[in-house]
Protein backbone atom coordinates (compact mmCIF):
# COMPACT_ATOMS: atom_id res chain seq x y z
CA UNK A 1 0.00 0.00 0.00
CA UNK A 2 1.32 3.46 -1.08
CA UNK A 3 0.40 6.62 0.41
CA UNK A 4 1.41 8.64 -2.79
CA UNK A 5 -1.73 6.34 -4.40
CA UNK A 6 -3.85 6.83 -1.57
CA UNK A 7 -2.89 10.75 -1.13
CA UNK A 8 -4.21 10.85 -5.20
CA UNK A 9 -7.10 9.22 -4.81
CA UNK A 10 -8.17 11.72 -1.98
CA UNK A 11 -6.74 15.01 -3.96
CA UNK A 12 -8.97 13.58 -6.55
CA UNK A 13 -12.11 13.58 -4.19
CA UNK A 14 -11.25 16.93 -2.55
CA UNK A 15 -11.04 18.54 -6.07
CA UNK A 16 -13.98 17.31 -6.72
CA UNK A 17 -16.34 18.27 -3.65
CA UNK A 18 -14.53 21.84 -4.58
CA UNK A 19 -15.82 21.80 -8.06
CA UNK A 20 -19.35 20.14 -7.27
CA UNK A 21 -20.10 23.33 -5.26
CA UNK A 22 -19.50 21.48 -1.75
CA UNK A 23 -18.29 24.50 0.10
CA UNK A 24 -21.66 26.46 -0.67
CA UNK A 25 -22.91 25.30 2.33
CA UNK A 26 -19.96 27.55 3.98
CA UNK A 27 -22.01 30.65 2.42
CA UNK A 28 -25.21 29.53 3.73
CA UNK A 29 -23.85 28.77 7.12
CA UNK A 30 -22.09 32.48 7.49
CA UNK A 31 -25.66 33.59 6.28
CA UNK A 32 -27.86 31.91 9.44
CA UNK A 33 -24.74 32.76 11.48
CA UNK A 34 -24.73 36.49 11.04
CA UNK A 35 -28.35 36.86 10.53
CA UNK A 36 -29.12 35.02 13.53
CA UNK A 37 -26.40 36.62 15.65
CA UNK A 38 -28.52 40.41 14.52
CA UNK A 39 -31.90 38.74 15.26
CA UNK A 40 -30.93 37.30 18.80
CA UNK A 41 -29.02 40.41 19.50
CA UNK A 42 -32.29 42.30 19.25
CA UNK A 43 -34.17 40.35 21.35
CA UNK A 44 -32.33 38.93 24.22
CA UNK A 45 -29.60 40.41 26.91
CA UNK A 46 -26.72 38.42 27.92
CA UNK A 47 -27.85 34.92 26.66
CA UNK A 48 -27.33 35.95 22.72
CA UNK A 49 -23.40 34.95 23.02
CA UNK A 50 -24.94 31.24 24.34
CA UNK A 51 -27.56 31.18 21.90
CA UNK A 52 -24.88 32.27 18.86
CA UNK A 53 -22.40 29.37 20.23
CA UNK A 54 -25.25 26.75 20.32
CA UNK A 55 -26.00 27.53 16.78
CA UNK A 56 -22.99 27.72 15.46
CA UNK A 57 -22.00 24.28 17.14
CA UNK A 58 -25.39 23.20 15.84
CA UNK A 59 -25.02 23.88 12.16
CA UNK A 60 -21.47 23.11 11.88
CA UNK A 61 -22.57 19.12 12.80
CA UNK A 62 -25.75 19.23 10.74
CA UNK A 63 -24.09 20.53 7.40
CA UNK A 64 -21.19 18.63 8.36
CA UNK A 65 -23.92 15.88 8.27
CA UNK A 66 -25.48 16.36 4.98
CA UNK A 67 -22.07 16.73 3.57
CA UNK A 68 -20.46 13.71 5.22
CA UNK A 69 -23.80 11.41 4.20
CA UNK A 70 -24.49 12.52 0.91
CA UNK A 71 -21.06 12.95 -0.03
CA UNK A 72 -20.14 9.47 1.81
CA UNK A 73 -22.95 7.59 0.04
CA UNK A 74 -21.40 8.26 -3.35
CA UNK A 75 -17.87 7.99 -3.29
CA UNK A 76 -18.13 5.08 -3.88
CA UNK A 77 -21.27 3.85 -5.92
CA UNK A 78 -20.98 6.98 -8.41
CA UNK A 79 -17.62 4.89 -9.00
CA UNK A 80 -19.60 1.61 -9.87
CA UNK A 81 -22.43 3.39 -11.56
CA UNK A 82 -20.47 5.34 -14.56
CA UNK A 83 -17.81 2.84 -14.63
CA UNK A 84 -15.15 4.90 -14.19
CA UNK A 85 -13.59 2.31 -11.56
CA UNK A 86 -12.96 0.07 -14.76
CA UNK A 87 -10.07 2.03 -16.22
CA UNK A 88 -9.25 3.35 -12.21
CA UNK A 89 -8.77 -0.53 -11.15
CA UNK A 90 -7.02 -1.32 -14.12
CA UNK A 91 -4.27 1.02 -12.62
CA UNK A 92 -1.72 -0.80 -10.12
CA UNK A 93 -4.21 0.71 -7.14
CA UNK A 94 -5.23 -2.03 -5.14
CA UNK A 95 -8.93 -1.86 -4.14
CA UNK A 96 -8.31 -1.22 -0.02
CA UNK A 97 -6.17 1.90 -1.56
CA UNK A 98 -9.34 3.06 -3.24
CA UNK A 99 -11.49 2.99 -0.28
CA UNK A 100 -8.57 4.36 1.70
CA UNK A 101 -7.98 7.40 -0.50
CA UNK A 102 -11.68 8.19 -0.86
CA UNK A 103 -12.20 7.76 2.78
CA UNK A 104 -9.42 10.42 3.05
CA UNK A 105 -10.42 12.83 0.35
CA UNK A 106 -13.75 13.44 2.01
CA UNK A 107 -12.08 13.60 5.67
CA UNK A 108 -10.33 16.71 3.55
CA UNK A 109 -13.28 18.01 2.60
CA UNK A 110 -15.16 18.31 5.73
CA UNK A 111 -11.60 19.15 7.65
CA UNK A 112 -12.02 22.55 5.39
CA UNK A 113 -15.10 22.58 6.04
CA UNK A 114 -15.09 22.90 9.57
CA UNK A 115 -12.24 24.64 10.10
CA UNK A 116 -13.82 27.30 8.02
CA UNK A 117 -17.22 27.12 10.29
CA UNK A 118 -15.17 27.47 13.52
CA UNK A 119 -13.75 31.06 11.87
CA UNK A 120 -16.72 32.13 10.85
CA UNK A 121 -18.53 31.32 14.00
CA UNK A 122 -15.37 33.43 15.67
CA UNK A 123 -16.06 35.88 13.38
CA UNK A 124 -19.15 36.34 14.36
CA UNK A 125 -18.05 35.84 18.12
CA UNK A 126 -15.38 38.90 18.23
CA UNK A 127 -18.34 41.32 16.13
CA UNK A 128 -20.78 40.47 19.11
CA UNK A 129 -18.04 41.13 21.88
CA UNK A 130 -16.84 44.36 20.10
CA UNK A 131 -20.82 45.70 19.43
CA UNK A 132 -21.27 44.10 23.73
CA UNK A 133 -21.32 46.87 26.51
CA UNK A 134 -18.73 46.46 29.20
CA UNK A 135 -21.14 45.06 31.57
CA UNK A 136 -23.08 42.94 29.57
CA UNK A 137 -19.62 41.09 28.67
CA UNK A 138 -19.30 40.95 33.01
CA UNK A 139 -22.30 38.53 32.46
CA UNK A 140 -21.10 35.86 30.38
CA UNK A 141 -20.19 32.36 31.96
CA UNK A 142 -17.41 31.79 29.22
CA UNK A 143 -15.62 34.47 27.15
CA UNK A 144 -16.65 35.28 23.71
CA UNK A 145 -13.63 34.05 22.27
CA UNK A 146 -13.41 30.44 24.10
CA UNK A 147 -10.74 28.27 22.97
CA UNK A 148 -12.16 25.52 24.40
CA UNK A 149 -14.94 26.05 21.50
CA UNK A 150 -11.97 24.37 18.96
CA UNK A 151 -12.29 21.31 21.29
CA UNK A 152 -16.19 21.30 20.34
CA UNK A 153 -15.24 21.60 17.09
CA UNK A 154 -12.88 18.73 17.29
CA UNK A 155 -15.19 16.38 18.63
CA UNK A 156 -17.89 17.46 15.98
CA UNK A 157 -14.80 16.69 13.46
CA UNK A 158 -14.53 13.07 14.93
CA UNK A 159 -18.09 12.56 14.81
CA UNK A 160 -18.44 13.81 11.56
CA UNK A 161 -15.39 11.45 10.51
CA UNK A 162 -17.19 8.42 12.01
CA UNK A 163 -20.48 9.15 10.17
CA UNK A 164 -18.45 9.30 7.09
CA UNK A 165 -16.92 5.62 8.00
CA UNK A 166 -20.41 4.49 8.35
CA UNK A 167 -21.94 5.81 5.11
CA UNK A 168 -18.44 4.85 3.31
CA UNK A 169 -18.96 1.48 4.73
CA UNK A 170 -22.76 0.99 3.27
CA UNK A 171 -21.41 2.18 -0.19
CA UNK A 172 -19.94 -0.18 -0.28
CA UNK A 173 -22.54 -3.10 -0.97
CA UNK A 174 -26.16 -0.83 -1.14
CA UNK A 175 -27.45 1.53 -3.08
CA UNK A 176 -27.08 5.27 -2.47
CA UNK A 177 -30.65 5.86 -1.28
CA UNK A 178 -30.54 2.65 1.07
CA UNK A 179 -26.57 3.74 2.38
CA UNK A 180 -28.18 7.42 3.05
CA UNK A 181 -31.66 5.95 5.31
CA UNK A 182 -29.19 3.34 6.83
CA UNK A 183 -26.53 6.21 7.97
CA UNK A 184 -29.14 8.41 9.01
CA UNK A 185 -30.75 5.77 10.96
CA UNK A 186 -27.36 4.74 12.61
CA UNK A 187 -26.71 8.94 13.13
CA UNK A 188 -29.94 9.32 15.52
CA UNK A 189 -29.83 5.93 16.89
CA UNK A 190 -26.19 6.88 17.86
CA UNK A 191 -27.28 9.86 20.12
CA UNK A 192 -29.64 7.77 22.10
CA UNK A 193 -27.57 4.23 22.52
CA UNK A 194 -26.97 5.30 25.98
CA UNK A 195 -30.77 4.29 26.67
CA UNK A 196 -30.37 0.75 25.16
CA UNK A 197 -28.25 0.19 28.40
CA UNK A 198 -30.59 1.93 30.44
CA UNK A 199 -33.48 -0.61 29.16
CA UNK A 200 -31.26 -3.67 31.37
CA UNK A 201 -33.27 -2.42 34.62
CA UNK A 202 -36.55 -2.45 32.76
CA UNK A 203 -36.98 -5.80 30.92
CA UNK A 204 -36.54 -9.14 32.61
CA UNK A 205 -35.69 -11.81 29.43
CA UNK A 206 -32.16 -12.00 29.27
CA UNK A 207 -32.11 -12.94 25.90
CA UNK A 208 -33.42 -9.84 25.52
CA UNK A 209 -31.11 -7.58 27.54
CA UNK A 210 -28.01 -9.36 25.70
CA UNK A 211 -29.70 -8.38 22.53
CA UNK A 212 -29.69 -4.89 24.02
CA UNK A 213 -26.31 -5.07 25.64
CA UNK A 214 -24.88 -6.27 21.99
CA UNK A 215 -26.62 -3.12 19.91
CA UNK A 216 -25.17 -0.75 22.47
CA UNK A 217 -21.63 -2.07 21.97
CA UNK A 218 -21.74 -2.59 18.26
CA UNK A 219 -24.00 0.56 17.17
CA UNK A 220 -21.92 3.63 17.41
CA UNK A 221 -21.94 5.81 20.12
CA UNK A 222 -22.53 9.70 19.37
CA UNK A 223 -23.21 11.38 22.28
CA UNK A 224 -20.33 11.55 23.86
CA UNK A 225 -18.88 13.72 20.92
CA UNK A 226 -21.36 17.01 21.57
CA UNK A 227 -19.75 18.68 24.35
CA UNK A 228 -21.34 22.08 23.25
CA UNK A 229 -23.94 22.20 26.68
CA UNK A 230 -20.64 22.49 28.68
CA UNK A 231 -18.60 24.35 26.54
CA UNK A 232 -21.10 27.21 25.76
CA UNK A 233 -21.75 27.17 29.73
CA UNK A 234 -17.80 27.43 30.39
CA UNK A 235 -17.63 24.51 31.69
CA UNK A 236 -14.13 22.44 31.38
CA UNK A 237 -13.88 19.34 28.96
CA UNK A 238 -11.41 16.70 30.10
CA UNK A 239 -8.18 16.66 27.94
CA UNK A 240 -8.77 12.76 29.15
CA UNK A 241 -12.48 12.26 27.77
CA UNK A 242 -11.38 14.33 24.90
CA UNK A 243 -8.69 11.95 23.84
CA UNK A 244 -10.94 8.55 24.69
CA UNK A 245 -13.53 9.96 22.60
CA UNK A 246 -11.30 10.23 19.78
CA UNK A 247 -9.88 6.72 20.53
CA UNK A 248 -13.18 5.93 20.33
CA UNK A 249 -14.03 7.10 17.02
CA UNK A 250 -10.66 5.62 15.21
CA UNK A 251 -10.95 2.51 16.56
CA UNK A 252 -14.60 2.28 15.28
CA UNK A 253 -13.32 3.97 12.38
CA UNK A 254 -10.97 1.83 11.71
CA UNK A 255 -13.11 -1.68 11.95
CA UNK A 256 -15.37 0.33 9.47
CA UNK A 257 -12.93 0.88 6.49
CA UNK A 258 -11.76 -2.17 7.38
CA UNK A 259 -14.88 -4.24 6.66
CA UNK A 260 -15.51 -1.91 3.91
CA UNK A 261 -12.53 -2.54 2.51
CA UNK A 262 -13.00 -6.40 2.64
CA UNK A 263 -16.34 -6.39 1.15
CA UNK A 264 -15.31 -4.15 -1.56
CA UNK A 265 -12.25 -6.07 -2.70
CA UNK A 266 -14.25 -9.22 -2.97
CA UNK A 267 -17.30 -7.47 -4.99
CA UNK A 268 -17.16 -8.66 -8.49
CA UNK A 269 -17.71 -5.06 -11.13
CA UNK A 270 -19.98 -6.56 -13.45
CA UNK B 1 6.71 -16.49 -21.53
CA UNK B 2 3.07 -15.39 -23.23
CA UNK B 3 2.06 -12.13 -23.09
CA UNK B 4 -1.60 -13.41 -22.29
CA UNK B 5 -2.54 -16.75 -21.25
CA UNK B 6 -5.26 -18.14 -20.07
CA UNK B 7 -6.24 -21.68 -19.17
CA UNK B 8 -9.91 -22.73 -18.71
CA UNK B 9 -10.72 -19.48 -17.41
CA UNK B 10 -14.53 -19.79 -16.19
CA UNK B 11 -17.39 -17.18 -14.90
CA UNK B 12 -20.33 -18.02 -13.27
CA UNK B 13 -23.14 -15.03 -12.12
CA UNK B 14 -25.74 -15.92 -10.35
CA UNK B 15 -29.07 -14.36 -11.75
CA UNK B 16 -32.78 -13.30 -10.45
CA UNK B 17 -33.10 -11.55 -7.37
CA UNK B 18 -35.01 -14.45 -5.11
CA UNK B 19 -34.22 -17.28 -6.73
CA UNK B 20 -30.48 -17.40 -8.55
CA UNK B 21 -30.07 -19.34 -10.89
CA UNK B 22 -26.68 -19.49 -12.59
CA UNK B 23 -25.61 -18.22 -15.58
CA UNK B 24 -22.09 -19.29 -17.32
CA UNK B 25 -20.75 -15.87 -19.35
CA UNK B 26 -17.67 -17.38 -19.76
CA UNK B 27 -16.86 -21.53 -19.94
CA UNK B 28 -13.28 -23.05 -19.87
CA UNK B 29 -11.54 -20.71 -22.27
CA UNK B 30 -8.06 -21.35 -23.16
CA UNK B 31 -6.15 -19.45 -24.97
CA UNK B 32 -2.75 -17.64 -25.41
CA UNK B 33 -1.62 -14.29 -26.94
CA UNK B 34 2.33 -13.90 -28.06
CA UNK B 35 4.22 -11.09 -27.29
CA UNK B 36 4.07 -8.32 -30.18
CA UNK B 37 1.05 -9.20 -32.24
CA UNK B 38 -2.62 -8.04 -32.18
CA UNK B 39 -5.70 -10.44 -31.24
CA UNK B 40 -8.97 -9.78 -31.60
CA UNK B 41 -11.72 -11.02 -29.52
CA UNK B 42 -14.99 -11.54 -31.59
CA UNK B 43 -18.27 -12.33 -31.30
CA UNK B 44 -21.67 -11.00 -31.01
CA UNK B 45 -22.63 -9.00 -27.58
CA UNK B 46 -23.52 -11.23 -24.72
CA UNK B 47 -20.38 -13.95 -26.24
CA UNK B 48 -18.19 -13.28 -23.25
CA UNK B 49 -15.65 -10.98 -24.46
CA UNK B 50 -16.40 -8.52 -22.04
CA UNK B 51 -16.18 -10.97 -19.61
CA UNK B 52 -12.81 -12.08 -20.52
CA UNK B 53 -11.10 -8.85 -20.16
CA UNK B 54 -12.74 -8.00 -16.89
CA UNK B 55 -11.33 -11.12 -16.14
CA UNK B 56 -7.90 -10.61 -17.23
CA UNK B 57 -8.31 -6.92 -15.25
CA UNK B 58 -9.80 -8.73 -11.71
CA UNK B 59 -12.54 -6.56 -12.71
CA UNK B 60 -14.20 -9.85 -11.74
CA UNK B 61 -13.19 -13.31 -10.38
CA UNK B 62 -13.22 -16.13 -11.89
CA UNK B 63 -15.53 -19.21 -10.89
CA UNK B 64 -12.36 -21.25 -12.05
CA UNK B 65 -9.70 -21.57 -14.34
CA UNK B 66 -6.69 -19.19 -14.34
CA UNK B 67 -5.00 -16.09 -16.12
CA UNK B 68 -1.65 -14.70 -16.74
CA UNK B 69 -0.17 -11.32 -17.71
CA UNK B 70 3.30 -11.14 -18.84
CA UNK B 71 4.09 -14.43 -17.31
CA UNK B 72 2.41 -12.79 -13.99
CA UNK B 73 -0.72 -13.67 -12.30
CA UNK B 74 -4.09 -10.93 -12.42
CA UNK B 75 -4.35 -9.90 -9.60
CA UNK B 76 -0.28 -8.93 -8.94
CA UNK B 77 -1.24 -5.36 -8.86
CA UNK B 78 2.60 -4.38 -10.14
CA UNK B 79 1.85 -6.20 -13.63
CA UNK B 80 -1.03 -3.14 -14.03
CA UNK B 81 2.11 -0.73 -14.41
CA UNK B 82 3.21 -2.22 -17.78
CA UNK B 83 -0.50 -2.98 -19.19
CA UNK B 84 -3.35 -0.37 -20.42
CA UNK B 85 -6.89 -0.64 -20.73
CA UNK B 86 -9.69 1.03 -22.16
CA UNK B 87 -13.65 -0.34 -21.23
CA UNK B 88 -16.60 -0.36 -23.29
CA UNK B 89 -18.53 2.76 -23.45
CA UNK B 90 -15.89 4.47 -21.20
CA UNK B 91 -16.87 7.06 -18.40
CA UNK B 92 -14.60 9.43 -16.78
CA UNK B 93 -15.01 12.07 -13.82
CA UNK B 94 -17.08 15.06 -14.85
CA UNK B 95 -15.60 17.37 -12.86
CA UNK B 96 -11.88 17.33 -14.64
CA UNK B 97 -10.76 17.39 -17.95
CA UNK B 98 -8.32 15.44 -19.89
CA UNK B 99 -5.39 16.80 -18.59
CA UNK B 100 -6.17 15.97 -15.23
CA UNK B 101 -7.23 12.78 -15.47
CA UNK B 102 -4.29 11.83 -17.43
CA UNK B 103 -2.07 13.32 -14.93
CA UNK B 104 -4.15 11.43 -12.09
CA UNK B 105 -3.93 8.19 -13.59
CA UNK B 106 -0.24 8.42 -14.91
CA UNK B 107 0.30 9.55 -10.17
CA UNK B 108 -1.09 6.39 -10.00
CA UNK B 109 1.01 4.33 -12.32
CA UNK B 110 4.24 6.01 -10.66
CA UNK B 111 5.10 8.31 -13.63
CA UNK B 112 7.42 11.06 -12.70
CA UNK B 113 5.89 14.38 -12.84
CA UNK B 114 8.38 14.76 -15.99
CA UNK B 115 6.78 11.81 -17.92
CA UNK B 116 3.45 13.06 -17.01
CA UNK B 117 3.86 16.39 -18.48
CA UNK B 118 5.97 15.46 -21.55
CA UNK B 119 3.35 12.55 -22.52
CA UNK B 120 -0.08 13.89 -21.70
CA UNK B 121 0.06 16.52 -24.63
CA UNK B 122 1.43 14.67 -26.64
CA UNK B 123 -0.78 11.75 -26.59
CA UNK B 124 -4.03 14.05 -26.58
CA UNK B 125 -2.69 15.63 -29.44
CA UNK B 126 -2.42 11.59 -30.30
CA UNK B 127 -6.30 11.00 -30.03
CA UNK B 128 -7.25 14.17 -31.66
CA UNK B 129 -8.37 16.08 -28.23
CA UNK B 130 -5.67 19.03 -28.68
CA UNK B 131 -8.00 21.56 -28.40
CA UNK B 132 -10.32 20.29 -26.20
CA UNK B 133 -7.79 18.89 -23.45
CA UNK B 134 -8.82 21.64 -20.59
CA UNK B 135 -12.43 21.40 -21.49
CA UNK B 136 -14.34 19.62 -18.34
CA UNK B 137 -14.96 15.89 -19.24
CA UNK B 138 -18.77 16.98 -18.96
CA UNK B 139 -19.16 18.57 -22.33
CA UNK B 140 -17.21 15.60 -24.13
CA UNK B 141 -19.30 13.77 -26.34
CA UNK B 142 -19.15 10.05 -26.50
CA UNK B 143 -16.63 10.18 -29.42
CA UNK B 144 -14.48 12.34 -27.88
CA UNK B 145 -14.61 10.23 -24.22
CA UNK B 146 -13.61 6.97 -26.36
CA UNK B 147 -10.76 9.30 -27.39
CA UNK B 148 -9.64 10.72 -23.72
CA UNK B 149 -10.33 7.04 -23.18
CA UNK B 150 -7.73 5.50 -25.36
CA UNK B 151 -5.13 8.21 -24.47
CA UNK B 152 -5.22 7.22 -20.67
CA UNK B 153 -4.97 3.10 -21.42
CA UNK B 154 -1.61 4.44 -23.05
CA UNK B 155 -0.59 6.92 -20.57
CA UNK B 156 2.15 4.65 -19.03
CA UNK B 157 3.18 3.12 -22.92
CA UNK B 158 2.60 -0.36 -21.52
CA UNK B 159 3.67 -3.40 -23.11
CA UNK B 160 -0.30 -5.02 -23.16
CA UNK B 161 -3.26 -2.84 -24.37
CA UNK B 162 -6.76 -4.27 -23.49
CA UNK B 163 -9.16 -2.44 -25.82
CA UNK B 164 -12.60 -3.56 -25.10
CA UNK B 165 -14.69 -2.34 -28.59
CA UNK B 166 -12.14 0.62 -29.09
CA UNK B 167 -13.86 2.05 -32.30
CA UNK B 168 -17.39 1.94 -30.47
CA UNK B 169 -19.17 5.44 -30.72
CA UNK B 170 -16.64 6.43 -33.31
CA UNK B 171 -17.31 8.17 -36.75
CA UNK B 172 -15.60 6.79 -39.89
CA UNK B 173 -12.20 9.57 -39.05
CA UNK B 174 -11.69 8.25 -35.59
CA UNK B 175 -12.11 4.58 -36.69
CA UNK B 176 -9.22 5.41 -38.95
CA UNK B 177 -7.44 6.98 -36.36
CA UNK B 178 -8.07 4.01 -33.44
CA UNK B 179 -6.99 1.40 -36.57
CA UNK B 180 -3.83 3.59 -37.02
CA UNK B 181 -2.96 4.07 -33.57
CA UNK B 182 -3.42 0.20 -33.20
CA UNK B 183 -0.82 -0.42 -35.90
CA UNK B 184 1.43 1.96 -34.51
CA UNK B 185 0.95 0.03 -31.45
CA UNK B 186 2.06 -3.22 -33.07
CA UNK B 187 5.02 -1.42 -34.97
CA UNK B 188 6.57 -0.74 -31.83
CA UNK B 189 6.13 -3.84 -30.48
CA UNK B 190 3.11 -3.69 -27.88
CA UNK B 191 0.63 -6.49 -27.50
CA UNK B 192 -3.02 -5.11 -28.54
CA UNK B 193 -5.95 -7.77 -26.93
CA UNK B 194 -9.02 -5.98 -28.50
CA UNK B 195 -12.35 -7.25 -28.62
CA UNK B 196 -15.28 -6.06 -31.37
CA UNK B 197 -18.47 -7.26 -32.52
CA UNK B 198 -17.72 -6.30 -36.31
CA UNK B 199 -15.08 -8.51 -38.47
CA UNK B 200 -13.98 -5.83 -40.48
CA UNK B 201 -12.43 -4.15 -37.55
CA UNK B 202 -10.36 -7.22 -36.57
CA UNK B 203 -9.94 -7.48 -40.43
CA UNK B 204 -8.12 -4.13 -40.76
CA UNK B 205 -5.51 -5.01 -37.68
CA UNK B 206 -5.26 -8.73 -36.50
CA UNK B 207 -3.03 -11.09 -36.91
CA UNK B 208 -4.66 -13.19 -34.91
CA UNK B 209 -8.42 -13.50 -33.76
CA UNK B 210 -10.41 -15.93 -31.12
CA UNK B 211 -14.19 -16.16 -31.64
CA UNK B 212 -16.22 -16.55 -28.38
CA UNK B 213 -19.98 -17.45 -28.59
CA UNK B 214 -22.47 -18.20 -25.88
CA UNK B 215 -19.48 -17.90 -23.31
CA UNK B 216 -17.71 -20.71 -25.03
CA UNK B 217 -14.50 -20.23 -28.00
CA UNK B 218 -15.76 -21.49 -31.17
CA UNK B 219 -12.71 -21.07 -33.34
CA UNK B 220 -9.04 -19.27 -33.28
CA UNK B 221 -6.28 -18.53 -35.72
CA UNK B 222 -6.17 -16.26 -38.52
CA UNK B 223 -8.77 -14.65 -39.60
CA UNK B 224 -8.27 -15.29 -42.79
CA UNK B 225 -8.05 -19.56 -42.49
CA UNK B 226 -11.33 -19.56 -40.84
CA UNK B 227 -13.48 -20.88 -43.66
CA UNK B 228 -16.30 -19.39 -42.14
CA UNK B 229 -15.45 -15.70 -42.93
CA UNK B 230 -14.22 -16.65 -46.48
CA UNK B 231 -15.09 -14.40 -49.90
CA UNK B 232 -18.43 -15.77 -51.20
CA UNK B 233 -18.55 -12.88 -53.87
CA UNK B 234 -18.00 -9.52 -54.67
CA UNK B 235 -19.84 -6.15 -55.14
CA UNK B 236 -19.04 -3.68 -57.13
CA UNK B 237 -20.51 0.03 -57.64
CA UNK B 238 -20.08 1.32 -61.47
CA UNK B 239 -20.92 4.27 -62.84
CA UNK B 240 -21.20 5.81 -66.17
CA UNK B 241 -22.64 2.98 -67.64
CA UNK B 242 -24.76 2.92 -70.87
CA UNK B 243 -27.29 0.72 -71.95
CA UNK B 244 -25.11 -1.62 -74.12
CA UNK B 245 -22.29 -1.70 -71.63
CA UNK B 246 -24.95 -2.64 -69.29
CA UNK B 247 -25.61 -5.62 -71.25
CA UNK B 248 -22.38 -6.32 -71.74
CA UNK B 249 -21.78 -6.20 -67.85
CA UNK B 250 -24.73 -8.27 -67.10
CA UNK B 251 -22.80 -11.61 -69.21
CA UNK B 252 -20.37 -12.01 -66.79
CA UNK B 253 -21.64 -11.29 -63.41
CA UNK B 254 -24.14 -12.92 -60.97
CA UNK B 255 -26.52 -9.83 -60.75
CA UNK B 256 -26.40 -6.08 -62.12
CA UNK B 257 -28.99 -4.50 -59.95
CA UNK B 258 -29.96 -0.38 -61.50
CA UNK B 259 -29.31 2.49 -58.57
CA UNK B 260 -29.56 5.23 -60.56
CA UNK B 261 -29.31 6.82 -63.72
CA UNK B 262 -25.85 4.80 -65.33
CA UNK B 263 -25.37 3.73 -61.84
CA UNK B 264 -25.19 -0.11 -61.28
CA UNK B 265 -24.61 -2.68 -58.87
CA UNK B 266 -22.56 -5.70 -60.16
CA UNK B 267 -22.30 -8.99 -58.08
CA UNK B 268 -19.71 -10.78 -59.37
CA UNK B 269 -18.39 -14.96 -58.44
CA UNK B 270 -16.01 -15.09 -55.45
CA UNK B 271 -13.11 -16.20 -58.14
CA UNK B 272 -13.41 -12.71 -59.56
CA UNK B 273 -10.05 -10.89 -58.59
CA UNK B 274 -10.32 -7.57 -58.10
CA UNK B 275 -7.84 -5.97 -60.18
CA UNK B 276 -8.53 -7.61 -63.45
CA UNK B 277 -12.23 -6.69 -62.51
CA UNK B 278 -11.09 -3.01 -62.76
CA UNK B 279 -9.26 -3.44 -65.53
CA UNK B 280 -12.22 -5.25 -67.50
CA UNK B 281 -14.80 -2.50 -66.31
CA UNK B 282 -12.79 0.19 -67.21
CA UNK B 283 -11.77 -1.21 -70.47
CA UNK B 284 -15.58 -1.90 -70.99
CA UNK B 285 -16.32 2.21 -70.36
CA UNK B 286 -17.50 1.86 -67.21
CA UNK B 287 -15.47 3.16 -64.14
CA UNK B 288 -15.83 1.51 -60.89
CA UNK B 289 -16.66 3.47 -57.95
CA UNK B 290 -15.87 0.90 -55.27
CA UNK B 291 -15.22 -2.78 -54.76
CA UNK B 292 -15.89 -4.95 -51.70
CA UNK B 293 -15.87 -8.27 -50.60
CA UNK B 294 -19.28 -9.88 -49.96
CA UNK B 295 -19.15 -12.30 -46.75
CA UNK B 296 -20.86 -13.65 -43.74
CA UNK B 297 -20.71 -11.34 -40.80
CA UNK B 298 -20.50 -12.56 -37.55
CA UNK B 299 -24.03 -12.57 -36.87
CA UNK B 300 -24.83 -14.47 -39.87
CA UNK B 301 -22.10 -17.21 -38.87
CA UNK B 302 -23.56 -17.18 -35.19
CA UNK B 303 -26.98 -17.63 -36.38
CA UNK B 304 -26.10 -20.48 -39.05
CA UNK B 305 -24.20 -21.78 -35.56
CA UNK B 306 -27.40 -21.81 -33.59
CA UNK B 307 -29.55 -23.22 -36.63
CA UNK B 308 -27.41 -26.07 -36.96
CA UNK B 309 -26.53 -26.71 -33.06
CA UNK B 310 -29.63 -25.76 -30.96
CA UNK B 311 -28.87 -23.27 -28.59
CA UNK B 312 -25.98 -20.24 -28.74
CA UNK B 313 -24.23 -21.80 -25.50
CA UNK B 314 -24.02 -25.14 -27.34
CA UNK B 315 -22.31 -23.58 -30.56
CA UNK B 316 -19.28 -25.53 -30.70
CA UNK B 317 -16.91 -25.83 -34.31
Amino acid sequence: MTAGRIGAVAVSVFRESVRDRVFYNLLLFAVVLVGASVLVGQMTAGQDIKIIKDLGLAATSLFGLFVAVFIGVGLVWKELERRSVYSLLAKPLRRTELVLGKYLGLALTLAVNVAVMAAVLYLVLAWMWWTSPENLRAAWEAPALDPALLVAFLLIYFQLLLVTAVALFFSTFSSPMLSAALTFGLYVIGHFNADLKHFESIVESKPIVWMLRGLYYLLPNLAPFDVAGEVVHGQAVAGGYVLMTIGYASVYIAFLLAAGAHIFARRDFK
Amino acid sequence: MHAIHTEDLTKDYALGFWRKRPYRALDRLTLDVEGGEVFGLLGPNGAGKTTTLKLLLQLVFPTSGRAEILGRPTGDVAVRRRIGYLPENPYFYDHLTAVELLDYFGRLLGLSSADRAARIPRLLDQVGLGAERRLPLRRYSKGMLQRVGLAQALVNEPEVVFLDEPMSGLDPIGRRMVRELILGLRDRGTTVFFSSHILSDAEAACSRVAILAGGRLVSSGRLADLLAFGIKGWEVVVEGVSREVADKLRAGAASLTPIAEGRYTVELPPSARPDQVMAEFSSAGASVVSINPVRDTLEDFFMRQVAEHGHAREVRL
